[in-house]
C-alpha cells in the first residue's frame, strides 16, 4: 500500500494476540488514530472534524426528534409545536437540529474552499474529492427534505418550487415529478417519503465518511505546501509528520470547542436568526408567500438556477439548436447541476502541476475572486428576480463556470509558479525559525 | 491569504445568511423596550398576566391559540397563574370532544390539559406563533444581526399593528379595510381591536392604548416562545462550559506542540 511508513500495532498480551489473529480491529483503530499527519497543517484543516461532529449531532438530535414527530400533513406542524412546548428539552433539540444544519454547511463550504485553494483535489486525491462532492450533494438533499418536515409555509412552497424543477426536464419531466412527489402535488405522500429519505441519507453519509477517510488515509493528507510527505523510510517520514494523536486530535478539539461556543450562543440567544418567519405558519396550499426563498446554503445554486433567463443569448441558442427541447427553464436546471459537476471535475480541469495556491501567484487572485463571487451569488439568490439582480446573477454564474472551465485549465499553462519548499520539514522549520534574542516565538502555523 | 479570506468569508456568511434580506415592502415597526430582549432578558410575569387578560377579553372573540395548552399558563417563567385559577380559567372555553355522546362528539367546558380553542372567526389567523411568524426588524442593512439584542421584532410588529391605525377606512369587494401603517400593504381587514381603557386591570395598571397593546404583544411573544427563558439559560450554561473547555484545550494544545516547535527553534537546520 502506498501509505506513509509508520509504526503498527503489536499485540502483546495473550488476549490481544488471540483477538488480533481473529479480528485485527484494535490494529485498525490504532493505525487510524496514529496516522502520520503532515506537521504543518494549518487551521483550515479543522473542518473535517467539525463536519464529522456535526453529522453525529444531527443524527443524535434527529433520532430523538423522530420519537415525537408525526409525518402527516394534518399533524406534522402540530407535532413540532408539541416538541417545542411539551417534550422535555424538546425546544433545545429542535433548535440544535435546525441550526446544526447551518453549521454543517458553514463547515462544508470552508472545507471545500480549503481543498480548492491548496489543490487537495489533485492527483492522487481525486477519489477523496469525488466522494466529498457526493457527500455534499447528499447533504443538500437531506437538508432540503428535512426542511419540508415541519410543514410550514416555506416547507411547502420550497418543496413545490424545487420539485417543480424536475418537471422542466423534457419528455420524462412530468412523470418524474409525479413519481418524486408520490402524487400530482406536494402532499401526504411527499411528506412521508421525504421523512423516510431524510432518515436514510445521513446513514449513507456515515458510510461515505468512512470511505472518504479511508481514501485520504491511503494517500495521506495534503498540507499547506502541497509538497508530499517523504516516504523512503519511517525515519524520514517522521521528520515531515506527527502522529494524529495527540497532536491533531487536541488541536482539532480546541477548534471544535471554540466553534461550538459560538454555535451555542446562536442556538441559545437567536435560534431563529437563520430561519424564515413564514415557516412558523402552517402550510397552506391556497396561500402563496409573497417571496419564496430557500435556506441560505442553497442560495448560490438557486441564483445560478435563475440566472439563465429566456433572453440570454446562450439560452436562445440552446433553444434554437435543440429545437426547443432545452428551453430557459431546463437550461437553468442544467446550469445548477452543471455548477456542481464542474466542481467535481476540478482534478482534471486544473492543469497546473503545483498543488498549493500559496505558490501560484496568478491563481491566488482568481481564487479570491471565486470566493467573493460565491458570496455575490448567495446575496443575489435572496433577491427578487428583477433588474439589476438578473444581470448580476448572470455575470456571477458565468464566472463560476469560467473559473473551472477556462481559468483553471489556462493558468496551469501560462502561470510561472513560485519556488516551493523542498520538504514539509523545511516549511515547518521556516515558520518556527529561531528568533534572535526572544525566548517565545509567537508564530502561527496558519498562513 | 486564505486565512483573511476565511475570516471575512465566515463574517459574510453569517451576515448574508439573514432571511431578513428577503423582506418585502414591510410596514413601519416601532422599536419598543421589552423585558425579554437581549441574551439575559426575561418575561415579566405581571405583564404576561395582564396580556392574558387583554387576549381573553378582546382578541379571543375572533382569534385562537390552538397550539398552546391551557395548563402552561401555570408554568414558571410564563404567566405563572395558580393551579386553581388555571382550572377556573379553562372552564371559560368550550372545546369539541369527539368522544362524547357515544362518539358523535359534543362541546364541553375545557380542562387545563386541553389547548386553547382555534380561531372563532375563520379569517382571523391563529395567534399562537404570530410573534415568530412576523419579523419586525431587518437592520442594520437588512442583515438582521441586531436580533441578538432586540429579538426578531415580532412582538414589536404586533404592538405597531395594534397602535398603527390611522382611522381611514375603505370598502373593497364588500369588505371594510382599515388603514394601518404597520401592516404590509397598508390596509387590513381587522377593525381596530383596541382603543385604550378596553380592560380594567385589577392592579390598577395603566390601560392606555399603548400600555394595553404592549401587554398583549408580550403575552403573544410568550405563547410563541414559551421556553425562551429555559433556552437562554441552557445557552448561557453551554457557552460558559465550552469557553472553559476551549481555554483548557488551548493550553493543552500549546503545551503539546511546544517541544515540536522548540526542537526546530533550537536551530538545527534540517539535514538536506
Ligand atoms: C373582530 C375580530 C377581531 C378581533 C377582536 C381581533 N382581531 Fe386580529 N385579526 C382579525 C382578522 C379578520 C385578521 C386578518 C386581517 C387581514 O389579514 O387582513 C386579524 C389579523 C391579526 C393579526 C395578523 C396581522 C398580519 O400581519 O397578518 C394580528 C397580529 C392580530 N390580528 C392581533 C390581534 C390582537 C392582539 C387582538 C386583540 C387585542 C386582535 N387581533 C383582535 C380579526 C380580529
Ligand atoms: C459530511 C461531509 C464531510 C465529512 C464528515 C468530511 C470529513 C473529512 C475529514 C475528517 C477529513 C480530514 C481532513 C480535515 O480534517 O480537513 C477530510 C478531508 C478531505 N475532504 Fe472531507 N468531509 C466531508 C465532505 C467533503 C466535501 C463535500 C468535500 C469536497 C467536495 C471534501 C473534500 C475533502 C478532501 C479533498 C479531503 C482531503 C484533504 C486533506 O486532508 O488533505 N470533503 N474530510
Amino acid at each position: 500500500m502506498a501509505g506513509i511508513p509508520h509504526d503498527h500495532y503489536e499485540p502483546t498480551t495473550r488476549g490481544e494476540k488471540w483477538l488480533h489473529r481473529r479480528l485485527p480491529i484494535v490494529g485498525l483503530l490504532y493505525d487510524t488514530i496514529m496516522i502520520p499527519t503532515p506537521k504543518n497543517l494549518n487551521w483550515m484543516w479543522i473542518w473535517g472534524i467539525v463536519l464529522t461532529f456535526t453529522l453525529v449531532l444531527q443524527i443524535v438530535t434527529g433520532i430523538v426528534l423522530v420519537m415525537h414527530y408525526i409525518p402527516s400533513v394534518d399533524q406534522a406542524f402540530a407535532s413540532v409545536e408539541h416538541i417545542m412546548r411539551d417534550v422535555n428539552g424538546g425546544h433545545m433539540l429542535r433548535y440544535l437540529h435546525q441550526n446544526g444544519a447551518s453549521l454543517f454547511f458553514v463547515a462544508v463550504y470552508l472545507h471545500i474552499f480549503r481543498g480548492l485553494y491548496y489543490g487537495s483535489y489533485k492527483e492522487p486525491r481525486e477519489v477523496t474529492w469525488i466522494i466529498g462532492i457526493l457527500m455534499y450533494v447528499l447533504m443538500m438533499a437531506t437538508a432540503f427534505m428535512g426542511y419540508v418536515l415541519p410543514w410550514g409555509q416555506m416547507s411547502f412552497w420550497g418543496a413545490t418550487v424545487i420539485t417543480g424543477l424536475f418537471g422542466a426536464i423534457p419528455f420524462v419531466g412530468e412523470s418524474l415529478q409525479t413519481w418524486l412527489l408520490g402524487g400530482p402535488a406536494v402532499g401526504e405522500y411527499t411528506l412521508t417519503r421525504f421523512f423516510s429519505l431524510h432518515y436514510l441519507l445521513p446513514m449513507i453519509l456515515v458510510g461515505l465518511t468512512a470511505v472518504h477517510i479511508w481514501a485520504f488515509h491511503t494517500t495521506g493528507n495534503n498540507n499547506p505546501t502541497g509538497v508530499e510527505v517523504r516516504r523512503e523510510s519511517k525515519e524520514v517520514a517522521e521528520r515531515d509528520t506527527l502522529p494524529f494523536w495527540p497532536y491533531f486530535v487536541i488541536k482539532d478539539l480546541f477548534a471544535l470547542a471554540l466553534i461550538l461556543a459560538i454555535f451555542f450562543a446562536i442556538v441559545g440567544f437567536m435560534p431563529n436568526y437563520l430561519g424564515h418567519p413564514d415557516n412558523y405558519m402552517e402550510a397552506n396550499p391556497l396561500v402563496t408567500p409573497s417571496h419564496i426563498v430557500p435556506e441560505w446554503y442553497f442560495l448560490p445554486f438557486y441564483a445560478i438556477l435563475r440566472a439563465f433567463t429566456a433572453d440570454v443569448w446562450i439560452v436562445i441558442a440552446a433553444d434554437w439548436i435543440t429545437g426547443g427541447i432545452i428551453d430557459a427553464k431546463f437550461f437553468g436546471v442544467l446550469a445548477m447541476f452543471g455548477a456542481i459537476i464542474v466542481m467535481a471535475l476540478a482534478p482534471w480541469l486544473d492543469t497546473s502541476s503545483i498543488r498549493s495556491g500559496r505558490y501560484r501567484p496568478m491563481f491566488k487572485w482568481w481564487f479570491a475572486l471565486f470566493i467573493v463571487n460565491f458570496f455575490v451569488l448567495m446575496w443575489v439568490g435572496a433577491m427578487p428576480a428583477e433588474e439589476p439582480y438578473n444581470t448580476i446573477s448572470l455575470i456571477a454564474s458565468t464566472y463560476w463556470f469560467a473559473y473551472f472551465l477556462v481559468i483553471l485549465p489556462l493558468l496551469g499553462v501560462i502561470e510561472k509558479p513560485l519556488p516551493q519548499p523542498e520538504t514539509i520539514e523545511q516549511d515547518f522549520a521556516e515558520h518556527y525559525a529561531p528568533k534572535t534574542g526572544g525566548t517565545k516565538t509567537i508564530v502561527n502555523p496558519a498562513e | 491569504m486564505l486565512k483573511q479570506l476565511t475570516l471575512s468569508a465566515a463574517m459574510v456568511l453569517a451576515l448574508v445568511a439573514s432571511p431578513a434580506l428577503a423582506a418585502g415592502k414591510a410596514g413601519k415597526v416601532k422599536d419598543i423596550e421589552f423585558s425579554f430582549e437581549g441574551p439575559f432578558g426575561t418575561y415579566d410575569q405581571m405583564q404576561l398576566q395582564r396580556g392574558l387578560q387583554v387576549y381573553t377579553e378582546v382578541c379571543s372573540a375572533c382569534h385562537g391559540l390552538r397550539y398552546v395548552p391551557i395548563r402552561t399558563l401555570a408554568d414558571e417563567g410564563g404567566p405563572h397563574l395558580p393551579e386553581d385559577q388555571v382550572r377556573a380559567y379553562a372552564e371559560f372555553y368550550e372545546v369539541w370532544d369527539p368522544a362524547l355522546l357515544d362518539g358523535d362528539g359534543d362541546f364541553r367546558p375545557a380542562k387545563p390539559t386541553d389547548n386553547f380553542p382555534q380561531s372563532a372567526l375563520s379569517n382571523a389567523p391563529d395567534l399562537s406563533l404570530m410573534a415568530k411568524a412576523r419579523a419586525g426588524f431587518h437592520g442594520p442593512y437588512g442583515l438582521g444581526i441586531n436580533q441578538f439584542f432586540r429579538g426578531m421584532g415580532g412582538a414589536e410588529y404586533i404592538y405597531s399593528l395594534l397602535t398603527g391605525y390611522t382611522g381611514e377606512e375603505k370598502e373593497e369587494a364588500g369588505a371594510i379595510l382599515y388603514e394601518n401603517t404597520a401592516f404590509p400593504g397598508g390596509w387590513i381587514s381587522m377593525a381596530p381591536p383596541l382603543y385604550g381603557d378596553d380592560v380594567v386591570y385589577a392592579d390598577g395598571h395603566d390601560s392606555s392604548l399603548s400600555a394595553v397593546s404592549k401587554d398583549v404583544s408580550a403575552f403573544l411573544m410568550w405563547t410563541a416562545e414559551p421556553k425562551m427563558m429555559a433556552r437562554k439559560q441552557a445557552g448561557f450554561t453551554a457557552v460558559l462550559m465550552l469557553t472553559i473547555l476551549t481555554v483548557l484545550l488551548y493550553l493543552t494544545n500549546k503545551r503539546i506542540w511546544a517541544p515540536v516547535k522548540n526542537r526546530v527553534k533550537e536551530g538545527s537546520t534540517p539535514a538536506e
